[in-house]
């Protein structure tokens, strides 16, 4: 824990404005609500909803040789990306443990955009700066940039309230910069709630403003900002892990179930030993989903789980999920007892509660 | 926010109607409006013994599980069993259809010892 005062994004006074509970997120304050959980949920579901990102990091790489290095540091395949394309990937130590997770895009032949978590981002770079050769460089743009992720299924309608009516968003995992009010906006196509939606960056001092455009243009189709209370609720519900608590230096992605993010046919990669073994043998631990099967007290992280009398592990995510109205959650389970079907208990204040464990995502888009 | 002033508070913003030797305990507007989405009451159970501020009741939102104490000493003797059904009436009516457990207080003049409405008022200022 750091004793310092806690970073505020550009965005700090318009959450107070709103009258967004604000709490500690790492080194930040963020806005948990604004509101009511369920009602931005809801909105992110129904219509669209937008969430300060500002507090996350992004790291500029550019060079001849950048694409070859980060193959070498990254999970996911670095050369399967075109211009304008971008792929969830992994960071990992020598053990294969996850450092980070976090989005890369190709922005141009020898440029490369990695979007990393907040709380990630110092050690990130420090990381990657102890492996970096003399002929890539590396750049922590955080603190220039500000963003906004804004999520929904009415999120195209409000891009061409924005842009224009014939403004056409990048395709899913695509980024693209456009230019808006004199300024310029680099928009991916992507999110972390099930919906659709983009992640939006652009200089931190036009910040306020665009925040406050968003949010009057967006009247008309019922829009919300929505705080990181709902950003949970919806990347649970679709099983999305959380860095810190999905995932650690402790688990490898194959024991998270992420292997569609790991490309064991690259020769080489930090942790890939490790991956092969974990790939080739099986994981002893897997990474499951569970719904709660009565009415009863929400799961929370570290909770227990137990089966037949013994305790099996312990949820690292849990909420009341919103859409479904029943509690869910997330626990690494020894591997024969995270298969799909299998009655667990959660333990709730002493008490056991009945869970089944469930494919991944748990809500799906009727 | 609402701060009836026949009611009496404490400083974890449980209130308390005295009907006799009866206390009705809830959680207030200001209380409710914190945690919003009330989404899980775990009551306690009718005959359980309370200790004045003791952990007695579990409110639960989206986000949090929250402790609820008992304002005085006091034996359960009635418990708010529509809040199974529908804890989120703590959120839309909480001095009324919100009310939590009732308690039989070993003294009723305990109540003096808790906050009244403008010392409340202030508190949450």
């Amino acid at each position: 824990m750091t004793t310092a005062a806690p970073k505020k994004t550009p965005l700090y006074e318009e959450h107070v404005r709103l009258g967004a509970k604000m709490i500690p997120f790492g080194d930040w304050i963020m806005p948990v609500q604004y509101s009511s959980i369920m009602d931005e949920h809801q909105a992110v579901r129904n219509n669209v909803g937008v969430f300060d990102i500002s507090h996350m990091g992004q790291l500029v790489a550019t060079g001849p040789a950048a694409g070859g290095w980060l193959n070498e540091m990254l999970t996911n395949n670095i050369d399967k990306l075109e211009v304008g394309s971008g792929q969830y990937t992994f960071l990992l130590n020598e053990r294969g443990g996850i450092i980070d997770d976090l989005i890369v895009y190709r922005t141009a032949p020898e440029e490369f955009l990695l979007v990393v978590n907040a709380s990630g981002t110092e050690g990130d770079f420090a990381w990657l700066k102890k492996h970096i050769p003399a002929n890539v460089d590396l750049q922590n743009r955080s603190a220039d940039y500000a963003g906004l992720a804004i999520q929904g299924p009415r999120v195209v309608e409000l891009f061409q309230l924005l842009l224009g009516s014939d403004a056409e968003l990048p395709a899913r995992n695509q980024i693209g910069t456009f230019d808006y009010n004199g300024g310029k906006l680099t928009i991916g196509r992507t999110g972390y709630t099930g919906e659709d939606g983009v992640e939006v960056f652009f200089p931190a001092r036009d910040a306020p403003k665009i925040w406050n455009e968003i949010l009057e243009k967006g009247k008309t189709l019922a829009i919300r900002p929505c705080g990181l209370g709902a950003r949970d609720t919806l990347r649970l519900e679709m099983c999305y892990p959380l860095n810190g608590s999905d995932l650690s230096p402790e688990h490898n992605p194959i024991e998270a179930g992420l292997a569609f993010f790991v490309d064991l046919s690259k020769p080489k990669f930090i942790g890939r030993d490790v991956l092969v073994q974990a790939k080739e043998s099986g994981t002893a631990n897997r990474l499951a989903a569970f719904r709660m099967k009565s009415k009863g007290p929400p799961p929370r992280p570290h909770y227990g789980v137990w089966l037949a009398g013994e305790r099996i592990g312990e949820a690292t995510s849990g909420t009341l999920s919103p859409s479904l109205n029943q509690g869910i959650g997330m626990a690494y389970l020894p591997t024969p007892h995270a298969r799909a079907g299998t009655e667990i208990e959660i333990e709730i204040r002493g008490q056991k509660f009945p869970a089944v464990i469930e494919k991944k995502p748990l809500y799906k888009k009727s | 926010m609402n701060v009836p002033d026949d009611l009496f508070y404490t400083d974890s913003h449980e209130w308390v109607r005295q009907e006799g030797e009866n206390a009705r305990v809830g959680i207030t507007d200001h209380a409710q409006a914190e945690l919003t989405d009330v989404v899980y009451v775990e009551l306690p159970k009718v005959g359980a013994q309370a200790e004045a501020r003791g952990q007695i009741a579990v409110v639960e939102s989206v986000k949090a599980a929250s402790d609820i104490y008992a304002p005085l000493k006091g034996t359960v003797v009635e418990v708010n069993k529509a809040l199974e059904g529908n804890p989120a009436l703590i959120n839309t009516d909480p001095f009324g259809e919100g009310w939590i457990f009732v308690l039989k207080m070993d003294s009723p003049d305990d109540v003096k010892q808790l906050k009244d409405a403008a010392a409340y008022r202030a508190a949450i200022a």
